[in-house]
């Protein structure tokens, strides 16, 4: 930390890359320039040469390059197999066929598969599961933006239940709880069954399960904002009566699939459902963890802690989606994955790796030194399933870019992926000793949790959910909202964490020099301005999504006025009979 | 594989690794450091009325921006003396048969940590005023007000304690307001929050991550060799007395033409910073800052001859030597 060192500071290191980068490019180009002259001049000497050649050509010569000109302009006429005859679609093979009427503001997306064979029962159940969850989103994230607000005007309200120590955990667990943990399972009530290619065990089941973790989550927050908390490790807020609701919602779910699993018509099972179902065991093995009692004095508490807060987002946030990714992105991409077995290896590095990494959360603190390095080499080995996971995904995306264009779904889907790798791989580097000396207690860790639970896990669930919903329901949403959505938030969640990541890069710095506390709150008020205002883009786009699935969800039918051959014919006839039995 | 296609081997295997690196991980670690752990002799349990405090933090998630632990590095040399240990939290329990064990080490320091903060900011109305608008007393403040552990009555009953506090803040509010008693035992709490000595002869884990001690020459006084005393007035002095030195009227006296700052009676001076004072009926009762941040000679110098030449202030400064003289004295004294 002398300043004589002050190019080992990784900082100064960025700054300088970046001065470089333009310099680089500058002398590249200029060297590219020279070159041209200098080919300009050795060419124009040539062609004086092949002038002077030029005047002394034979005739013959001159009758052979004639001769070679005329063979080189043949050409067809271009109706050799078409003939004249006026074009018609006789087999009936054209579709979607998409005419300019207006001037287009937005580009055309394409539209949903058709719809394959689903129960109508279980397409309801997944709905209602959907349905919750984006109460849940927006619900946690109204109250998300409030807090936000809140670091901007601490004084706009003096309400108990609205005071901002109670309401941080409504939030944060609102989203984990209500929000991804819902959208995640109903997502996998579609999943489990069609991999399996079975029925689902029991669609009661999983309305058991959906009623319990909305009680859970209802009954959570009510506690929470009444001041009744669990003692105060992050995501372990609710109460145990609270959080066993969730569980038996849960463990009622993980029973349902493993049945279904177990009653598979295909010899394998598909790697989607190693995830899905690893996912739910380990949330309950974590849960009891986290609650048993024997295990909780001192600073077992804190170990305890750190292993729950870590596991709860790595184990079932983010293993659960890899399984539902794995489903998804081939059966959207129209392809097999890139490769199972990196998918398999993931798998089993994500548990090897993962499980260490919890107490990253408390490095430097009073627990052992060597469970504190356990945790730093288990962050590090985290790259492995990372980079097998990104990969496996990006490879199966190569030469089907050209999809993602044309799909309103894809680029949540990239998005998802993109930040898989950099989220994943920033906290790596949060957990090397150095950078928590700058980072940790800083608003970084928030930025990050942002990053990872909003960048990778809530855009994964909006592209699966606005693939699987028209489908179900045969309705689509409007392309231009499901942009406006996906626009606002990522602008919005890169508003929130840019600004968020810098500021608190100057205030761990400010803390390091030993300056008084109180300059480092002045410093961060524009980061947290910004984060307010990049917090809002992101709760607009949920109000957008609502919407969209509201949209894609409503009972009433539209209007549709007959377009082609066969709905015309078919509304004539109809007419037709209407006016005979008048 | 054969052996992946059969569910039951599948989901077995993959539950019994978590299983068995969560047993190494997390719950040996955290059995053997509960069993091997007792709380540091010099401890002092929570009275009752700081359990009840606790309560109250833990209730309104106080956690959320507060932490409560002294990492090993040497940035954190400012929340208490030495780094934490595990015997630190040996003695914190389940707090009841709803709610887990609460050792509040927290993980965001939106606001200060709180480790130590019964030493370095003991006073009952500084910390009352607080709760009630932090902004009356550090402007700069985005902690929460907590004015429902108010209430405004007319008449201040025996035993009840009155927050006095400036009219910026008191907007719409006829009558006094008096802490309830939440605010109180919140307050005992905080108070109650200070490292506990360790055992004779144990020395304290040492700081990590060393930063290079290099003391500021402060120009104003021209002597060199003595720390940064506007910063350590910021620290140590400015929550009360505001870094414009005009206090706060009925609480925090102004030091800014202060009869004690410019008089020539440096041993009184030295005594308040050092000892406290509680001599006027009409401000608030001064703790011992100086010795509960352990301020050194020259430290405190820094601090006299900041107060001494700012705001307008323009007495004669004061050297290191003779502040040592009079603190060795103090210690003297208080040794007797």
């Amino acid at each position: 930390m002398e300043p004589k060192n002050i190019f080992s500071e990784s900082g100064i290191i960025l700054t300088l890359i970046l001065i470089l980068i333009p310099v680089i490019i500058a002398s590249v180009i200029v060297i590219i320039r020279a070159y041209a002259t200098i080919k300009y001049y050795l060419k124009k000497k040539e062609l004086e040469k092949f002038n002077e050649s030029l005047a002394r050509l034979s005739p013959e010569e001159i009758k052979k390059l004639e001769k070679r000109k005329r063979e080189l302009e043949f050409a067809l006429s271009n109706n050799e197999l078409g003939g004249v005859a006026p074009p018609g679609d006789v087999k009936g093979l054209i579709h979607n066929v998409s005419e300019v009427g207006a001037i287009r503001f937005v580009a055309q997306k394409k539209k949903s598969q058709p719809r394959p064979h689903i129960e109508p029962d279980l397409t309801k159940l997944i709905l209602w599961y959907l349905g919750c969850a984006t109460f849940w989103l927006l619900f946690g994230t109204t109250i998300g933006e409030y807090l936000g607000i809140k670091f901007v005007a601490p004084d706009a309200d003096h309400f108990s239940w609205l005071s901002f120590g109670r309401l941080r955990p409504v939030h944060t667990n609102a989203v984990f709880w209500g929000w991804a943990s819902l959208a995640m399972l109903g997502l996998a009530y579609y999943v489990v069954p069609r991999v399996s290619n079975v029925p689902i065990a029991s669609i009661r089941t999983g309305y058991r399960s959906l009623v319990l973790i909305n009680v859970s989550v209802i009954a959570g927050s009510i506690c929470l904002m009444a001041g009744i908390n669990n003692g105060g490790g992050e995501y372990r807020e609710y109460i145990w009566p609270v959080m066993t609701l969730f569980g038996i919602g849960v463990f009622i779910s993980l029973r349902n699939f493993f049945k279904t699993i177990a009653r598979r018509t295909t010899k394998e099972i598909y790697v989607s459902n190693w995830y899905i179902i690893s996912a739910m065991m380990f949330l309950l093995v974590i849960a009891v963890v986290a609650y048993w009692p024997s295990l909780q004095t001192g600073l077992g508490e804190t170990i305890i802690q750190g292993y729950y807060m870590h596991q709860g987002v790595g184990m079932w946030f983010m293993l659960f989606n890899l399984g539902l990714m794995y489903y998804f992105l081939p059966q959207q991409l129209n392809k097999p994955i890139y490769s199972y077995s990196l998918g398999i290896l993931a798998f089993w590095a994500q548990i090897l790796f993962y499980t260490l990494i919890g107490t990253h959360h408390f490095i430097f603190s009073a627990i052992p030194w060597w469970l504190q390095t356990v945790a730093i080499v288990g962050s590090a080995g985290m790259i492995i399933p990372v980079v097998a996971g990104t990969t496996n995904f990006l490879m199966t995306f190569k030469g089907s870019w050209s999809k993602l264009s044309g799909s309103y779904t894809l680029p949540f889907y990239l998005i998802g992926i993109i930040f898989y790798f950099t989220g994943s791989l920033q906290g790596t580097a949060e957990a090397f000793r150095f950078t928590n000396l700058v980072w940790h207690f800083t608003d970084f860790t928030v930025a990050h949790s942002h990053l990872t639970m909003y960048g990778i896990i809530s855009f994964m669930l909006w592209g699966f959910i606005y693939t699987i919903v028209p489908r179900l329901t045969g309705k689509e949403p409007p392309q231009v909202a499901v942009g406006a959505h996906f626009w606002l938030a990522l602008i919005g969640l890169l508003f929130y964490t840019f600004p968020l990541m810098y500021g608190s890069t100057l205030r761990g710095l400010l803390w390091m020099e030993g300056k008084p506390f109180i300059e480092s709150v002045e410093l961060m008020a524009p980061y947290w301005l910004w984060r307010a205002i990049g917090g809002s883009l992101m709760w607009l786009s949920h109000i957008v999504f609502a919407y969209n699935l509201y949209v894609m969800i409503r009972k009433k039918k539209e209007i549709v006025i007959p377009t082609s051959a066969i709905d015309i014919l078919k509304a004539k006839e109809e007419l037709d009979k209407q006016t005979v039995t008048i | 594989m054969n052996f992946f296609d059969n569910h039951k081997k599948l989901f077995i295997t993959a539950l019994a690794s978590f299983v068995g690196l969560t047993v190494i991980v997390a719950i040996l670690p955290a059995m053997n450091n509960q069993k091997n752990n007792a709380p540091l002799p010099n401890a002092v349990p929570l009275s009752e009325e700081a359990f009840l405090g606790k309560q109250s933090f833990i209730a309104n998630g106080c956690v959320s921006c507060h932490t409560q632990q002294v990492r090993n590095v040497d940035m954190d040399k400012v929340w208490g003396s030495r780094p934490g240990i595990a015997a630190d939290y040996a003695g914190i329990t389940r707090t009841d048969f709803w709610r887990n064990t609460a050792t509040l080490m927290g993980t965001e320091r939106t606001g200060p940590d709180l480790t130590n903060v019964g030493t370095r900011q003991g006073s009952q109305a500084w910390n009352l005023l607080h709760l009630y608008q932090p902004r009356a007393v550090v402007e700069k403040s985005i902690m929460p007000a907590y004015p429902w552990l108010f209430e405004v009555k007319n008449e201040v009953e025996p035993g009840e304690v009155e927050v006095i506090v400036p009219d910026a803040f008191r907007k719409g509010v006829n009558g006094k307001i008096i802490a309830k008693k939440e605010a109180l035992y919140l307050v005992a709490y905080l108070q109650s929050l200070k490292q506990a000595a360790l055992p004779d002869g144990k020395a304290p884990a040492e700081f990590l991550y060393k930063k290079e001690q290099k003391p500021v020459a402060d120009g104003k006084n021209g002597s060199l060799n003595l720390p940064d005393g506007e910063m350590l007035y910021v620290k140590n002095c400015a929550s009360c007395h505001q870094a414009n030195g005009e206090g706060l009227k009925g609480a925090f006296p102004p030091l800014k033409g202060s009869p004690v700052v410019m008089s020539d009676d440096l041993e009184l001076y030295v005594k308040i910073i050092m000892l406290g004072y509680d001599a006027r009926e009409e401000f608030a009762v001064m703790n011992a800052v100086g010795t509960d941040n352990k301020l050194s000679p020259e430290e405190v110098t820094a601090i006299i001859n900041y107060e001494k030449t700012s705001w307008g202030n323009n007495a004669k400064t004061v050297t290191p030597e003779e502040v040592k003289k009079i603190m060795d004295f103090i210690k003297l004294t208080a040794e007797k």
